[in-house]
């Protein structure tokens, strides 16, 4: 026998369900100390003193632990929203534009009608357009791969930068004062058009709405007819047509509400938190989402998990990163770290190696 | 009046990083492999040749006892090994643990783009040396330097001869990855590696060893781009996020191209063109509609996608397996 045959790779078959966490946990602990040895060779602290860093930096007082709480929320938002189309394996990686498009149109409604309307109708009307500008970007892929089966993955990247380039446009429209280059506090006088602030606390209304759409989205999926359509559409689309789902219709659907739930975070994002619009205002999250999204197997409740350990990890490198006076792109050679090692494990899930000893029976590991 | 004798040298200086990056990408796609991970590598590329680069510049006395052999070779080999490291990650998860493409892809970008501005910005403080910024304008004559009788033949010899070697030799990659990819028996046992690797696998041929070969390549070719823009576009001087999104105009450029590298030539100088029109619009005062111009590449590639989609040829197809995971005991 020549030596590439000394093992061969199977499927396994079920697990009992906490196999895959575990491996997973594994996985994520030999990430951590492969981050640790990283961080020690650039800036020789000693390992322990980086955890404690981390740590310092996403819990460190109360207004970092706040902070983490907002970055997961409207991480989680975007992440539930793209988590609906990926089961139906339709690539959105445009949450980036769906975003800056709701953020745009929350942008626009404060700026063009702040003080011609009551406060309370101005943000009904902010909901709408923020909403409909996210689904209108989301659709347009869509359509197109729906009838045509346009390439999605590459559609919806294309859009991130058409949407970043309006916003650019805009943002020297409205650039307050002339030349400045960017729009800064929309209203702030007036405060026209910022969403309320629920018990004392600036990031509370946006974690109390996410929490809601958590909950709705995992209802959604699990328990509703679009939910299961979606699904077999995902599954295969030879089966749906053949059971009578029109497919056409639920990619449409689907994506509608993808690009909606975008735009609500580009509402949460411009009229809750920042009340202005910038062209990095997703700050990448809708490139972070498609992980999220993924690591959780697309499902609501466990995302609360990985967003919250993608955003902790974040805050805790740019902890780092301050106080040992490096870059803040630490972060993200980190988390690049960590995903690669839990991509890695998905391996040892869904597979095992069965290796032959010369001529006996096969020995599995 | 539109100055084309200035256009046209700084839109072929635009297309080089684009072009390097495309050929490197379709090289991958013929595979199977989707690798979304090409802006992250084209940063690393660029980056492991400024540190390459950086350090050659700190142990010499002086500029001009460089020697042009090593100023090249130096950050080149730190480039290719950079970005072959990147093309192995990429097909260790992939090819080997088969994990998700765009998952991966993505994740990759994300170390990548943090590891070339970490190390940008942080090279100084590292190496603790006491240069205020990195500019390695040494090193980036050496890249940038022209042939030699370009000056003396007026508008012909700045469109056509004022470029740097590495422009040529993007050029001479393109051609030759477009031969090989059609006319070589490895391109073919590539092209059917990518269409149907089961079939392949069938007829002999090593699936893993030809995903991981091209996906490698391709990375390094990548690579080279990133290279080209720090030394010989940007000067030699490294500046965070300065190189962009153009890792990602490379992977539409693959499309615009229908998988032709011999067709990106040209493909990417258009690209390199649509990216600079802006500067040579007149918009008068009005610098909003700039940002309107700089939409184009994006826009024109969104119409060749949705245009191949509708037409639907089947010579103008994505590889049939492209994005997906070979396991050969599937049914």
């Amino acid at each position: 026998m020549n030596k590439q045959n000394q093992f061969h790779i199977v499927k396994r078959g079920a697990m009992p369900w906490y196999f895959g966490w575990l491996v997973r946990g594994i996985a994520i602990v030999l990430a951590l100390l492969v981050s640790a040895a990283v961080t020690t060779i650039l800036t020789g602290e000693d390992p322990l003193q980086v955890y404690a860093t981390i740590f310092h930096g996403a819990f460190g007082t109360k207004r970092k632990a706040w902070m983490l709480g907002q970055n997961m929320a409207i991480l989680l938002c975007v992440s539930l929203a793209v988590t609906p189309a990926f089961k139906m394996r339709f690539w959105n990686i445009g949450g980036e534009g769906q975003v800056l498009m709701g953020g745009l149109a929350t942008a626009a409604c404060m700026i063009c009608l702040g003080d011609k309307l009551p406060n309370a109708v101005l943000i009904l009307i902010m909901v709408i357009a923020s909403i409909a500008a996210g689904a209108v970007w989301g659709v347009i892929p869509a359509i197109f791969k729906a009838k045509w089966n346009t390439n999605e993955t590459l559609f919806t990247l294309m859009m991130n930068y058409v949407a970043t380039q309006l916003v650019a446009f805009f943002v020297i429209v409205w650039e307050v004062p002339k030349g400045a280059g960017k729009i800064g506090i929309i209203n702030q006088t007036t405060e026209a058009g910022w969403l309320p602030v629920i018990g004392g606390q600036k990031y509370l209304l946006n974690i109390l709405v996410v929490a809601i759409l958590t909950v709705a989205m995992h209802i959604y999926l699990k328990y509703s007819k679009h939910g299961y359509e979606l699904t077999v559409v995902g599954e295969s689309e030879r089966t749906a047509s053949y059971v009578g789902i029109k497919v056409e219709k639920v990619i449409i659907r689907t994506m509608l509400l993808s690009g909606a739930i975008c735009g609500i975070a580009g509402l949460l994002l411009v009229g809750g938190t920042d009340h202005t619009v910038t062209t990095t205002i997703a700050g990448g999250r809708g490139f972070t989402a498609v992980m999220v999204s993924w690591l959780a197997k697309f499902d609501p409740l466990v995302m609360i998990f990985t967003s919250f350990l993608l955003v902790f990890l974040d805050r805790g490198a740019g902890e780092i990163s301050t106080v040992f006076g490096l870059n803040h792109s630490f972060a993200d050679i980190l988390t690049g770290i960590i995903l690669f090692f839990i991509i890695g494990s998905e391996f040892f899930i869904n597979y095992k190696l069965s290796f032959h000893k010369a001529g006996k029976e096969e020995k599995h590991v | 009046m539109f100055d084309l004798v200035s256009f046209i040298p700084r839109a072929v200086v635009q297309s080089i990083p684009l072009l390097l990056g495309s050929t490197g990408e379709t090289l991958t796609e013929k595979s199977g492999n989707l690798n979304l991970g090409i802006p992250g590598v084209m940063y690393v590329g660029g980056i492991c040749g400024v540190i390459g680069a950086f350090l050659y510049e700190q142990s010499v006395a002086s500029a001009e006892e460089m020697n042009a052999f090593l100023a090249i070779g130096i950050p080149m080999l730190a480039c290719l090994l950079g970005s072959l490291v990147m093309g192995l990650i990429y097909c260790l998860l992939t090819v080997t643990l088969r994990a998700n493409q765009n998952v991966t892809g993505l994740a990759l970008t994300t170390f990548g783009v943090g590891f070339g501005n970490f190390f940008g910005g942080s090279l100084i403080k590292l190496t603790g040396s006491d240069v205020p910024s990195i500019a390695l304008s040494a090193t980036s004559s050496f890249f940038s330097r022209a042939l030699p009788f370009a000056d003396d033949l007026g508008w012909f010899g700045q469109i056509f001869l004022s470029y740097g070697f590495l422009a040529y030799l993007a050029i001479a990659i393109a051609l030759v990855t477009a031969y090989v990819l059609k006319h070589t028996r490895v391109g073919l046992h590539l092209r059917a590696v990518g269409e149907s690797p089961a079939t392949a696998d069938a007829a002999g041929i090593n699936v893993g060893r030809y995903k991981y070969v091209s996906t490698c390549i391709g990375s390094m070719i990548a690579g080279l781009g990133g290279l080209y823009y720090v030394m010989d576009y940007a000067c030699g001087v490294w500046s965070n996020d300065a190189f962009g999104d153009r890792g990602w105009l490379a992977i539409a450029l693959v499309i615009f191209t229908i998988w032709r590298p011999n067709v990106g030539i040209f493909a990417s100088m258009l690209f390199g063109g649509l990216y600079i029109l802006y500067l040579y619009i007149p918009a008068g005062m009005n610098l909003s509609v700039k940002e309107l111009y700089k939409m184009l590449p994006y826009i024109v590639t969104i119409v060749v996608l949705v245009i191949t989609s509708m037409r639907n040829k089947r010579e103008n197809q994505p590889p049939a397996h492209l994005g997906l995971s070979y396991f050969r005991e599937e049914r």
